[in-house]
């Protein structure tokens, strides 16, 4: 009795090798623990399939001046608007420092880019506006995409449900979003047709 | 748990035998037969058995229900709408099912109102409490995601703003925000890989909540229950057997609220629901006005009461969370409010706040709906913060009865009877 208490003793001046032993062999058996989890928590991140419907490619040619279409990319809905010279116009008039989110928010530039109109569209096809359609407070679908829709005091998309207003370059000008509606990646095969992701 | 004389006395041989080598019988006759209970619980102490009750009810109706529902996107909405019409008696077991959530909360909300009024947190019932918190944020869990199953616009729309609450953390630590709710998903938006876990997780958190509710009931077991004098059981004359007493007030209480409860099944099926959730989720196009199930108002309207996203769903968490810390912000020493005037006022000014962020919770988030329910989120936090510390120090409390028999027999209370702890 009186050995096997001195064995256990934390009251000993200098760690002894059964200390070291006991240290190592929990040490092995949490990273065992944390190694082991590691598929648990993974398996529910999106899967193989899921990142496999990567791109779509669109016919621009229906949308006339003014009108906008939504096509399902990656199951989010993407904003496709064939925006009039007036919107293009006031877009361009808005001064950086009116906005609420500076960030260009556009896949297909460095993060840092300042949210200029023309930083969200592609030059020489200004009148073209690719966005995610949801909204980055959180996710509903904006309003804008009918004629018949509100689309806010800024003339762009209105979120109904906690009342965020974005312009006609999909920035965000009042309400709770935090930033920008997102540019996906997506480049013109031709004058007519373009490929998204 | 509680020590008291026990009266088991196993008469048969088979009797004998079982309490020798498993005594099962001689705990439950301790526990729910001679457990000495106040005498002077009023009907809010019925509302323990009544979320038992509801919670053998939504699993017994649940696990029926996952026999015929198919947890696809493609067949959920349908599979609920089979169940509804083909089904034998699956209109009956699902509307059980549905309204027995509702139900399910109102009695949580009665019972946490009754802990709070009558100081039930405060020393030696802290731990009781702290469980209560966690099987409330696990019924909430349960609740959100059972919604869900249905697939409609308001399932769908539900999931995708409650989820996308946690992409919030962006503003922290850019881009582990939306990490986390591509991992929630499974996808790049809610789609059905997240019907599916959700399913999955509604079906394994009932069990959880069992399992928190049998620690619940030990940890009150421990301590023995409190009582509108917020006095401790002194003497025998200050308790009566749990059986068939209490047994048989929480029997005519739970007749009661199932008679309520059945008029809302077979008359109000779907009074507590929402009219859109019988349209098919549709990933494109969000409701004009979106709204949570009722019991998840108030923190709704927390959530949107403050202008900035991250501070919002900080807010509407610590609302829930801030209940864990209640034992110790309230500094008084008297536990009931039924003995200190001054709390008494400020308590009724929080319940009704938190009624008040229900309604404007259920109105669009404009105008002085917004402004109103600043002040009553405001008052929510002031109230734990700043009015239990404060007051609790400050109110002079009125005199408390001697004992618990004194409170309910005058002071003709037969203290002579008193075996032990007559002094107080």
């Amino acid at each position: 009795m009186q050995k096997e208490a001195d064995l256990t003793s934390h009251s000993a001046e200098e760690p002894n090798r059964r200390d070291f032993i006991v240290i190592a062999a929990q040490a092995f058996a949490a990273v065992g623990a944390a190694v082991a989890l590691w598929p648990f928590i993974h398996q529910m991140n999106p899967d193989a399939s899921t990142q496999a419907q990567a791109s779509i490619e669109v016919d621009l040619s229906p949308i006339r001046e003014g009108q906008a279409i939504t096509v399902s990319w990656r199951g989010k809905p993407v904003f496709i608007r064939n925006r009039t010279a007036d919107e293009v116009k006031a877009a361009r008039a808005v001064r950086l420092a009116d906005l609420k989110d500076p960030l260009a928010r556009n896949d297909a530039m460095p993060e840092r880019t300042r949210a200029t109109d023309e930083n969200r569209t592609k030059s020489g096809k200004e009148n073209w506006l690719v966005l995610v359609g949801i909204c980055t407070h959180l996710g509903c679908i904006p309003k804008g995409q009918s004629m018949g829709d509100a689309r806010g005091d800024y003339g762009g998309w209105f979120c109904p449900c906690h009342g965020s207003h974005y312009d006609t370059a999909g920035r965000i000008r009042f309400g709770p979003a935090p930033h920008n509606l997102e540019v996906p990646p997506y480049e013109f095969l031709s004058a007519t047709q373009i490929k998204i992701g | 748990m509680a020590s008291h004389e026990s009266t088991f006395r196993p008469t048969s041989r088979a009797g004998k035998w079982i309490d020798e080598r498993l005594p099962l019988p001689r705990m439950m006759h301790g526990q729910f037969v001679d457990f000495p209970t106040p005498r002077n619980i009023n009907y809010l102490w019925t509302t323990g058995g009544l979320l038992t009750f509801f919670l053998g009810v939504q699993i017994a109706t649940g696990i029926v229900l996952a026999m015929h529902y198919v947890p696809t996107a493609a067949d959920a909405f349908n599979s609920v709408e089979h169940i509804r019409r083909d089904v034998n008696y699956g209109w009956l077991i699902r509307n059980i099912h549905a309204v027995g959530a509702s139900f399910f909360f109102v009695a949580a909300y009665i019972h946490i109102a009754r802990g709070l009024y009558y100081g039930s947190y405060k020393n030696p019932r802290e731990v009781l409490w702290i469980l209560g918190v966690i099987l409330f944020l696990l019924m909430m869990a349960t609740a959100f995601m059972g919604y869900s199953l249905p697939w409609g616009q308001m399932s769908f729309w539900a999931v995708t703003v409650i989820t996308n609450l946690f992409s919030s953390i962006d503003a922290v630590i850019p881009g582990l925000g939306t990490r986390i709710v591509q991992w929630l998903w499974g996808g790049y938006s809610v789609s059905s890989a997240t019907l599916t876990r959700f399913y999955a997780l509604h079906y394994l958190l009932p069990f959880a909540i069992a399992g928190v509710v049998g620690l619940h009931i030990w940890a009150l077991h421990v301590v023995g229950q409190n009582n509108p004098t917020g006095l401790d059981i002194k003497s025998a004359s200050d308790a009566v057997p749990m059986t068939p007493y209490a047994v048989m007030k929480d029997v005519f209480a739970l007749s009661v609220f199932v008679l309520l409860f059945a008029w809302f099944v077979f008359y109000l099926p779907d009074y507590l629901g929402h009219a859109d959730n019988y349209i098919e989720a549709n990933p494109l196009s969000t409701p004009p006005h979106i709204v949570p199930e009722w019991y998840f108002l108030p923190y709704y309207a927390i959530l949107r009461a403050i202008p900035d996203k991250l501070l919002g769903v900080i807010a509407m968490f610590s609302s829930i969370l801030l209940l864990i810390f209640v034992p110790w912000l309230d500094t008084s020493r008297v536990r009931s409010a039924k003995y200190r005037p001054v709390y008494k006022w400020f308590f009724w000014l929080f319940v009704v706040s938190v009624i008040a962020l229900g309604y404007l919770g259920s109105k669009p988030a404009e105008g002085e709906y917004v402004w109103w329910a600043r002040v009553f989120t405001a008052y929510y936090f002031l109230h734990l913060l700043v009015v239990l510390p404060i007051v609790g120090v400050m109110e002079t409390a009125r005199p408390l009865p001697r004992s618990i028999a004194e409170s309910v027999l005058g002071k003709a209370a037969p203290k002579q009877r008193a075996g032990a702890g007559g002094v107080s």
